[in-house]
């Protein structure tokens, strides 16, 4: 299948919607929720609760002995949860930094989960197979009420946040002076951090517990770039995670049926790199050309100010100087003579320069106008 | 009628890991009085204003402000935090900072309206950063965030504020336009507390002055107890300050 038979059929055939819709939903709750995890310098946490996760489905799997994606779903939110609560536990009543904190939990639970898993492997019985799809994700696997889990989710995390908006705006940027307004920031915190640990848990089946931090993260990175206002950011990155899942999941299912987890995460590390190059605020191809921009506008500046110190010393200021009295050191070359003369600062006769009246009021508020030149920024 | 102080604190006690950063400090704080709190780093100058505030809890000690329990009185209290205690490169902009202070009023849920802007705006007119209502925070000076945090204060329109470092790394136009604002909300009777470390303007900038180094070393008007007996005693050293010129 090509990418154009893809789009041409992602209406009509059930499985290709549901996994298209399912991947877009999910890109879209944890690109917003991302964004959170970001600008609460968070970044690694979604990684240590992904695989902190992966003990529940093992142990609901040997509890209940069906495999039922919500039951099993249920449990990686337990143990998300449980590890979530532990990392913070170990933070607040130890000296241990947060990085370890993480570091600990995630390998802690994720080698408990794999040791289980190989566990249920040995089993004789013929219903084991399967529960590795949780650790890099089977999109196929996503059936109706799959997505619609997703989209219920989705809603209620939508409402809550517009809900809270203030609240979580807040806590984001200054948590000490939410708490002396007066507001529960234990409460907000814990609501922040429980819906991220949903749309974790929700993504294990399509992208899996190892990749799916980088759907929390990369969506709200590559946001971050292009805005600076909190909302338009959410917005952003919700709009990124949702097209890295629509594209992705294209991608995977015109390719040979490449598996769909990794594609999408390719597919938000392309938003990423494009972002950071990118966009015209803070991407580096734009800071680059206004920071050689800037290099010569000071070079032009700088001639100016020796041609006005030169220039002040006649009783015309336009007192023609040869070109050569102007040294290399203070930034004269012919093209920057050239600049000058376009911008009526100088006239140019053969070797000789004269200041203008113009160049003569530019140079004189050359230090006012830098001021102007700032606030303008 | 026994009028109450601002602040009264009592055998306040605040320590992190086990070791002491505040001892057993008692501590009245005047209503009108514009008081610097001094010590060496580590003094628990920062930790004290946390404490008064409930971001950090004491291990013993209570705080009542007019004679009721801090809780009770939260909306008469404007914080100015530190300025490096946040990040500055999150994406808002200076009007939407200082609308931040508003949001004790408002309480749970309810969304900032025209009166929160128009407050704001006053507020942010009022430290000469108006004009910078729209910048995204990450493009001001270190002055001018400082300045932004001064107006989040401003509308939160308390009775005490407590500001924590403002003058740290400020040029002498910030310094000037802070401490004149702080002069003019005593003016207007509110009772203002501040941790501050330029010995030299103590007498110049403040009434009041409490000497701190994890317990209270002195506290009183500048005139009185502003000398160097009480800032051996605070600093370990002589440190010669000259206080009348």
């Amino acid at each position: 299948m090509s990418l154009l038979e893809y789009f041409d059929q992602v209406f009509s055939d059930y499985t290709l919607r549901t996994i298209t819709l399912g991947t877009a939903v999910l890109g879209a709750v944890c690109g917003m929720l991302g964004s959170f995890a970001v600008l609460r310098k968070q970044s690694l946490l979604g990684d240590a609760i992904s695989h902190a996760a992966l003990p529940g489905i093992a142990l609901a799997f040997l509890i209940t002995g069906t495999k039922d994606t919500n039951l099993l779903l249920a449990g990686a939110l337990v143990s998300g949860l449980l590890g979530t609560f532990w990392i913070g536990g170990i933070i607040k009543k130890t000296h241990l930094k947060t990085d370890t904190a993480l570091g600990l939990i995630l390998s802690l639970f994720f080698g408990f989960g794999m040791l289980l898993l190989t566990f249920i492997q040995k089993q004789p019985n013929a219903n084991q197979a399967g529960l590795d799809k949780y650790l890099f994700g089977q999109a196929a696997t996503l059936v109706e009420s799959d997505v619609l889990l997703m989209v219920i989710v989705t809603s209620i995390c939508l409402v809550v946040l517009l809900l809270f908006w203030k609240e979580f705006k807040i806590l984001l940027f200054d948590p000490d002076f939410t708490k002396t307004l007066g507001f529960n920031t234990r409460f907000i915190d814990i609501l922040i951090t429980f819906f991220i640990v949903l749309a974790i848990v929700l993504g294990l089946q399509t992208v899996g517990v190892v990749l799916m931090s980088a759907m929390l993260l990369a969506p709200a990175a590559a946001a971050r770039q292009w805005t600076n206002r909190l909302s338009s950011m959410i917005l952003l990155a919700a709009l990124f995670g949702a097209f890295s899942g629509v594209f992705g999941t294209a991608i995977s299912a015109s390719q040979n049926n490449l598996s769909t987890g990794p594609v999408i995460v390719l597919v938000a590390g392309v938003f990423v790199l494009i972002s950071f190059v990118f966009s015209p605020g803070r991407g580096l191809l734009f800071r680059e050309i206004r920071f050689r921009q800037n290099r010569r506008d000071l070079q032009l500046k700088k001639t100016l100010q020796l041609m006005y110190s030169i220039a002040k010393t006649h009783d015309n200021i336009s007192h023609p100087h040869a070109v050569r009295i102007l040294n290399n050191f203070q930034g004269f070359t012919k093209r920057s003579l050239q600049k000058m003369e376009e911008k009526q600062w100088i006239t140019l006769q053969q070797q000789h320069w004269s200041l203008t009246e113009r160049g003569f009021d530019a140079a004189e508020n050359l230090f006012n106008q830098q001021d102007n030149d700032e606030s303008a920024n | 009628m026994k009028e109450q102080p601002a602040i009264q604190i009592d055998d306040l006690t605040v320590a992190y890991n086990y070791k002491p950063v505040l001892w057993d400090i008692d501590l009245t704080v005047p209503e009108g009085v514009l008081m610097a709190i001094v010590g060496p780093n580590g003094a628990g100058k920062s930790t004290l204003i946390k404490a008064i505030l409930g971001i950090i809890d004491p291990i013993a000690g209570s705080v009542r402000v007019f004679g009721k329990a801090y809780k009770e009185q939260r909306k008469l209290v404007g914080y100015v935090p530190q300025k490096g205690s946040v990040d500055w490169d999150f994406p808002t902009t200076a009007l939407d900072v200082v609308m931040m202070g508003t949001y004790g009023r408002l309480g749970w849920i309810k969304r900032p309206g025209n009166d929160q802007k128009k407050a704001s705006l006053e507020a942010l007119e009022k430290v000469g950063m108006l004009a910078f209502k729209n910048r995204q925070i990450s493009h001001l000076s270190g002055g001018q965030q400082q300045r932004v945090f001064l107006a989040r204060a401003l509308v939160q329109d308390a009775t005490i504020y407590l500001m924590d470092e403002p003058f740290q790394g400020v040029d002498a136009t910030t310094e000037i336009a802070i401490i004149n604002i702080l002069k003019e909300l005593r003016k207007r009777g509110k009772t203002v507390v501040v941790v501050h470390h330029d010995l030299q303007t103590v007498p110049e900038y403040f009434d009041w002055v409490t000497f701190l180094n994890v317990k209270k070393i002195a506290t009183g008007p500048v005139k009185d107890i502003f000398n160097d007996d009480n800032l051996t005693k605070t600093y370990g050293i002589n440190y010669k300050v000259a206080i009348n010129n």
